[in-house]
């Protein structure tokens, strides 16, 4: 578990990556079980410039697709063109093989401003945050 | 078929499983053949095709006689289930029976042999019927006009979604980029408004599944162009605080845009435009007894105020006098479509709102609200379900409570295929976990919905007790359970016998 790592209502997950002022993005391990096995992974274009809250990649599943959120505003810097061949990695290993892109963050002080681990196991349990 | 998705023989509990019937590659015996067209020399006919566009060898097809080409095609469709042998419960698919008589319409010559491009003298009762057709459908939309250019229900969405676009752009209100869509939508409004070259932004459904206030005003901007909502909803449910929401929409400067691919559940009760929408659309073969999917092209009207009228697809029926001519108007986002839209389809919808009038009409979506609201009664306390009050058409259900037994919505829908019905809709709407939408509509007897209710109520007494046996379902189809995840992940799109 990383202490770094901060998560939003929309079952996203955000940690600071390797490279200065990149932060790398998933989806938690209840999103994964909830979206079921993982057959489709879009992701977005690097370069492309996401706010908050807006659309950046989706994932399908034999269920239904999902839209995954930007957690915080900036640029995609990365992404994680294996689970494009390799959907799967997403269930697997949701926190780490399953990344989905990087983003540079425009404000990086905003990431403390997110539901840390103990925030979002409390969201969870009283059932709240959605897709 | 791969041996991973059949089971042949045992399907357990002493059930023996129907077996799969064979592709017509896996039946082709060589030499065999259908017809033998009477004197026709196959030299002389290839004699006149240029040698460099000749086959070297003949096409890889199956060779069958007639006979078993039509017992193969006679057993498949006994191993499916479609409305005419099974209670077809869909959800949002409004899977209602199509009177037979209906498909006579088609088969009237003089609109069937019509083609596309004889000019309008040549086509004045075909433009008659079609102008008939926008204007009942206007009426029952309390809409001032409508086209019937749009090939689907979808395809009416982004038809709406370039009006409203076109509207803003004459306007010159360059600001109005974003379209509100409710979580609970169907998933073809986020999908239309992108291609529509909006930036979609999703409204928060509250706790009793409709639309937030709150969370709509929030979202509300200079930016909006237009909110859709789907009425009633994809929960089953109508929206309470409709007339807020209007007024609300229309002070921020928006359209306001209706799904209306639940007509079923209002036709003749309310009109979209007395509650106040813009643009609304229709798809027809939920509702005026057209084909689903597979059975023939679609077809999804939109209609429309007076003011978006400028705006319609091109091109736009005029009637002068007692004569028919077709004009493109120079604001009209444009064609569509090829000619006038798929016909044949929009005269049945035609000949069903004219069959049954304007109280019929109005029955149908009567009794649709009656069947839905009966069998959610039937099925109270059976599993929870959505939405307080009386339901719409269709209501949701959710097998939550059944992962304590390890199963889920879908290990309930094949049991209930063992039970001699289609399933219900899962997984969907997406905002309820596990969701069964069910959806009897309005062609169904008492009997039926009765019966349904007590198999239901069975199901998932036995999900609850023997919850072990449920995970085998389905045992009287001759697939089991398909491997979903491969299939999607890892798709084999050739027959391997045609290789």
């Amino acid at each position: 578990m990383s202490s770094e790592r901060r998560y939003t209502p929309t079952h996203e997950w955000i940690e600071p990556a390797s490279s200065p002022g990149a932060m790398k993005v998933g989806i938690t391990d209840f999103a994964q079980k909830e979206i079921t096995d993982v057959v489709f992974v879009e992701l977005p274009k690097i370069g492309k410039k996401v706010e908050k809250g807006g659309e950046v990649a989706i994932i399908e599943s034999v269920k239904a697709a999902f839209s995954i959120y930007a957690p915080l505003g900036g640029e995609v810097v990365a992404v994680n063109d294996k689970i494009e061949s390799d959907p799967g990695l997403v269930n697997e290993d949701p926190y780490g093989k399953g990344w989905l892109f990087e983003l540079k963050v425009a404000d990086p002080t905003l990431l403390t401003e997110l539901p840390d681990e103990g925030a979002y196991q409390k969201l969870l349990l009283s059932g709240g945050g959605g897709h | 078929m791969s041996k991973a998705m059949t089971e042949n023989g045992n399907a357990g509990e002493g059930i023996k499983r129907p077996p799969m019937e064979p592709t017509l590659w896996e039946k082709s015996r060589p030499g065999a053949r259908g017809v033998l067209p009477p004197g026709v020399d196959p030299d002389t006919v290839t004699g006149r095709i240029p040698k460099e566009l000749l086959r070297g060898a003949p096409p890889p097809l199956p060779e069958l006689s007639e006979l078993e080409v039509v017992r193969h095609f006679t057993r498949l469709s006994h191993l499916s289930r479609g409305v005419d042998t099974h209670f077809y419960p869909l959800g949002s698919c409004t899977m209602k029976y199509n009177p037979k008589v209906m498909d006579r319409i088609p088969e009237i010559p003089g609109f069937r042999d019509l083609h596309p491009r004889t000019d309008e003298e040549g086509m004045q009762g075909l433009l008659e019927a079609l102008s008939l057709c926008e204007e009942s459908l206007g009426a029952l939309l309390g809409m001032e006009a409508v086209t019937l250019a749009p090939a689907a229900g979808a395809h009416g969405e982004l038809a709406g979604i370039l009006i409203a676009r076109q509207y803003f752009d004459a306007k010159g209100d360059r600001e109005r980029t974003e379209i509100l869509i409710p979580d609970s939508a169907h998933g073809t409004n986020p999908a239309s408004a992108a291609m529509g070259g909006f930036t979609v932004r999703v409204v928060a459904s509250g706790s009793d599944g409709g639309v937030d206030l709150s969370a709509l005003e929030k979202a509300l901007s200079p930016r909006t162009a237009m909110v859709m909502m789907t009425v009633p909803n994809t929960l089953g449910l109508f929206e309470k605080n409709i007339s807020t929401m209007v007024e609300k929409v229309h002070q921020s400067g928006a359209l306001l845009y209706m799904d209306g691919a639940n007509f079923n559940a209002f036709m003749g009760v309310l009109r979209p435009g007395d509650l106040g929408f813009d643009i609304v659309h229709i798809n027809t073969h939920k509702t005026l007894a057209t084909p689903h999917g597979g059975g023939g092209p679609g077809s999804g009207p939109v209609g429309v105020r007076k003011t978006l009228e400028p705006f319609l697809p091109s091109p736009r029926i005029r009637k002068e006098g007692g004569r028919f001519r077709l004009e493109s108007p120079a604001t009209s986002i444009g064609p569509l479509r090829s000619f006038l839209g798929s016909t044949l389809v929009l005269l049945r919808a035609l000949g069903y709102m004219k069959m049954l009038g304007g109280e019929g009409l109005r029955q149908v979506a009567v009794h649709a609200l009656l069947n839905a609201n009966y069998l959610r009664a039937l099925l109270d306390g059976v599993l929870p379900r959505t939405g307080e009050g009386l339901c719409a058409h269709e209501f949701v259900l959710s097998a939550r409570d059944l992962a304590s037994r390890g199963l889920h919505a879908s290990d309930l829908a094949k049991e209930i295929l063992d039970a001699g019905y289609y399933a219900p809709t899962i997984s969907f709407p997406l905002i309820v976990p596990e969701a069964l939408m069910i959806e009897p509509t309005e062609t169904e007897s008492k009997e039926t919905l009765d019966k349904f209710a007590r198999d239901f109520r069975t199901i998932v007494e036995k999900a609850m007790n023997a919850p072990d046996s449920v995970k085998k379902a389905p045992r009287l189809t001759p697939v089991a359970r398909p491997d979903e995840v491969g299939a999607a992940r890892d798709p084999v799109l050739t027959d391997p016998g045609s290789l």
